[in-house]
């Protein structure tokens, strides 16, 4: 085990996908000798090559489009977008061109190999164009994975299972945490799984769902409450599709309440799936109605991004008046 | 639309491949670096008044980017972006529009805002991100727009300014407003499908517009050499069937005096025009980048000769048209100046909570409105963790 910042943790992951495979390529703006604007691939060129390791112009619809057919031929190329803000001139070679390559050449075809990684995610003070969560706009596109990592351990393990899984992923790294989330991570190879959710702290009251940096909230809320004895189920969906229902209709079995939180604004993002997913499984289960404490429906501010956020303290509050309905 | 005049290719019978370096560039150059004029050279609309008014803009803009690059990072603002060695670029090219003539930059082109009257307090608020700033504090420093003075708000997604701008000048042309647009971009930024996609509409809608590219050889850490295998960005403007020139982007006089060629035949023909300027991006990408990683001293430093202020005070200094003096009671009162604005601008508050949900649409709707309620509920409840919007709450 190392000490490892998220960053380094995905530079491990990268290192040890590129070694064990040759088909594995990293590339996008400023990824090759420089190391990308956030040092996620620093010293992958001078390991592995120029052919490896390289920059792209600035073209995210021609890095997706490039990747799309780098994968087609049967390589495995990691794309970095270098925000998920500017994911969007890639978005028709992901939802037309990526998510359906397999399903429209009935699988003569497909891109299987391609991983997407893309910093999101506010708390930096980046206004609109440096904190979107995008996940649930891809969410709704059928033939991608999307996977969301809390923490170094979790980021190393689920992006080596990201590169190698038979199927497109886009891979959200929560950027906040880049630095910021340091924890033990093996040097060696490990993966960890696709779909499925994590219990992070076994409680009875309520379920608490969130991903990636949320997470970090949702625990500080959980801890508030459990000084107020409210016992918190706290759940790491880590992937957003497919998602693990079934860890997540158990714990509300057993809890009888549930609370997501997610960054992105509140009206389309991921939780009313969750939301009403769980209310068919669960509805003779629900002690009270499923709560979303979210982003505001407004593009993400720069001056009042703490009032924005689905911070520590909004959570704890919907915790409380879920206890209380 | 255009009436496609019938043209006679020349037909062969042994394959011909046209190479991609087939077409070569002349750079404009007016102004030499020891502040002459090359001989041949002729000389755009300037007289003094004009000259000291571009000189006065360049000099703000030293100082204001030394002050805020400071400012960051003693952590008063969270970040900043210099133009320091491509003032010429968006200075000269200002000064040969007319103020109606639509500005569409990228971030790194603040010259045409102070040539126009942009005040000192009217950045320090914007990079305050305060409630007095045009943009009501919402977006990162350095993302100006003013609609007096004809600046379209800066956008971050890179490029997304070109296809605009060929809208916003094909309107300029429908109302017969004898004005254009100017649109500036990197040499980086014109990789993105944007940049293509306006080039051809702009040639095809024949409108009043002046794609300005700044190549300053970087994007971020990407040297040019990896950006693209052509010379430049100059050769696609004709690619679209585009009149197009390459200037010295250092040299204040060339880049006035193409762009006000160009914009004769922008206005008068609805003819766009490419304008590739070269230059160096002398600092930092911005406050979060270091270039140590990826150019060398060396290099910064030959590009440090070619200064385009120091080029233009040569000039201004041979024709007596300024002295020493009072170059330097000029950067003493811009200094005090800058220092007072900053000091101000800190002090103003952040825009109300109410400004959360406003301008999201013409008018809140019931959802916003809802939020809104809940929110401000939320914070009266924990005053303290929210000190930026509850101040305003105390009194009632
Ligand atoms: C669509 C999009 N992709 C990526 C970025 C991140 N980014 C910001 S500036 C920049 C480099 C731009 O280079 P260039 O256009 O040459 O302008 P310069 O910074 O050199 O003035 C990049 C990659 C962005 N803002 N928007
Ligand atoms: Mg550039």
């Amino acid at each position: 085990m190392t000490e490892m910042n998220l960053l380094q943790a995905i530079n491990s992951a990268l290192d040890i996908a590129m070694a064990s495979d040759e088909k594995v390529l990293c590339f996008g703006e400023d990824v090759g000798g420089f190391g990308g604007v956030f040092r996620a691939t620093s010293n992958l060129q001078k390991k592995y090559g120029k052919n490896r390791c390289f920059n792209t112009p600035l073209t995210e619809q021609g890095i997706i489009g490039f990747a799309n057919g780098l994968a087609a031929q049967g390589q495995s190329p990691v794309a970095e977008i270098q925000f998920a803000d500017y994911i969007f001139p890639a978005f028709d070679q992901i939802v037309n061109e990526t998510a359906k390559f397999r399903y429209r050449s009935g699988n003569q075809f497909n891109v299987a190999g391609l991983t997407i990684r893309t910093p999101y995610g506010g708390g930096i003070s980046g206004g609109h164009y440096h904190s979107q969560s995008p996940e649930a706009y891809f969410a709704h596109t059928p033939g991608l994975k999307i996977v969301v990592p809390r923490n170094p351990y979790q980021a190393k393990g689920l992006l080596l299972s990201s590169i190698r899984d038979q199927n497109p992923v886009i891979f959200f790294e929560p950027k906040r945490l880049y630095r910021a989330s340091i924890g033990d991570v093996p040097e060696t190879d490990y993966e960890l799984p696709l779909g499925e959710a994590e219990i992070v702290s076994v409680g009875s009251d309520i379920t608490v769902i969130a991903w990636g940096a949320q997470m970090e909230i949702v625990e500080k809320a959980g801890a508030m409450a459990g000084e107020e004895r409210i016992s918190c189920e706290i759940i790491d969906l880590r992937s957003i599709l497919p998602w693990d229902v079934q860890t997540v209709e158990n714990s509300v079995k057993k809890t009888g309440r549930l609370l997501i939180n997610h960054e992105a604004p509140k009206t389309g993002g991921f939780a009313g799936e969750i939301a009403a997913t769980i209310q068919e499984r669960c509805f003779l289960y629900l002690e009270s109605p499923i709560c979303r404490v979210a982003g505001l429906d407004t593009p993400y501010p720069l001056a009042l991004e703490k009032e924005y956020t689905p911070d520590v303290f909004k959570t704890f509050e919907a915790i409380k008046a879920a206890m209380n309905y | 639309m255009k009436k496609s005049s019938p043209k006679k290719d020349p037909v062969v019978h042994l394959p011909e491949f046209v190479t991609g370096s087939a077409l070569s560039f002349p750079i404009l150059k007016i102004l030499k670096e020891d502040g002459t004029l090359y001989k041949d050279a002729v000389l755009p609309l300037i007289d003094r008044e004009k000259a000291l008014k571009i000189y006065d803009t360049f000099l703000f803009l030293r100082i204001f980017d030394e002050r805020m690059l400071a400012a960051q990072r003693q952590g008063r603002i969270s970040f900043f972006m210099t133009s320091t060695g491509e003032e010429a670029t968006h200075v000269g090219s200002a000064a040969a529009l007319q103020d109606d003539d639509m500005v569409m930059a990228q971030y790194r082109e603040p010259g045409p805002l102070y040539f126009r009257g942009f005040t000192t307090a009217n950045f320090m608020n914007q990079l305050f991100s305060n409630e007095q700033d045009l943009g009501k504090g919402r977006q990162m420093p350095v993302h100006y727009g003013s609609k007096k003075l004809n600046y379209m708000t800066i956008s971050s997604p890179l490029a997304t300014q070109i296809p605009q701008s060929v809208g916003y000048a094909y309107a300029q042309k429908i109302e017969g407003s004898q004005s254009c647009t100017l649109c500036f971009f990197g040499e980086g930024a014109a990789s993105e499908g944007d940049f293509h996609a306006a080039m051809n509409m702009a040639t095809l809608f024949e409108v009043p517009l002046i794609f300005f590219c700044r190549n300053n050889h970087y994007a971020i850490s990407t040297p040019s050499e990896q950006q693209f295998a052509a010379d430049g960005i100059a050769p696609r403007g004709v690619g679209y069937g585009m009149k197009t020139i390459r200037i010295d982007g250092n040299d204040v006089l060339a880049v006035m005096k193409a762009t006000e060629e160009a914009r004769k035949l922008a206005v008068e023909k609805n003819e766009p025009i490419l304008i590739e300027a070269m230059t160096y991006r002398l600092g930092a990408h911005s406050t979060s980048d270091d270039p140590s990683g990826y150019r060398s001293r060396k290099e910064e430093n030959r590009w440090k000769k070619s200064d385009p202020v120091l080029r233009m005070k040569k000039w201004l200094l041979a024709q007596e048209w300024w002295s020493e003096k009072e170059d330097q009671e000029a950067m003493d009162t811009k200094r005090e100046e800058v220092r007072n604005e900053m000091q101000k601008a800190e002090k103003i508050p952040v825009s109300e909570l109410s400004s959360l949900v406003t301008d999201v649409y013409d008018k809140p709707p019931w959802h916003l409105q809802e939020q809104l309620a809940e929110l401000e509920q939320h914070i009266r409840r924990y005053p303290k963790e929210y000190p930026k919007s509850s101040w305003r709450f105390k009194n009632d």
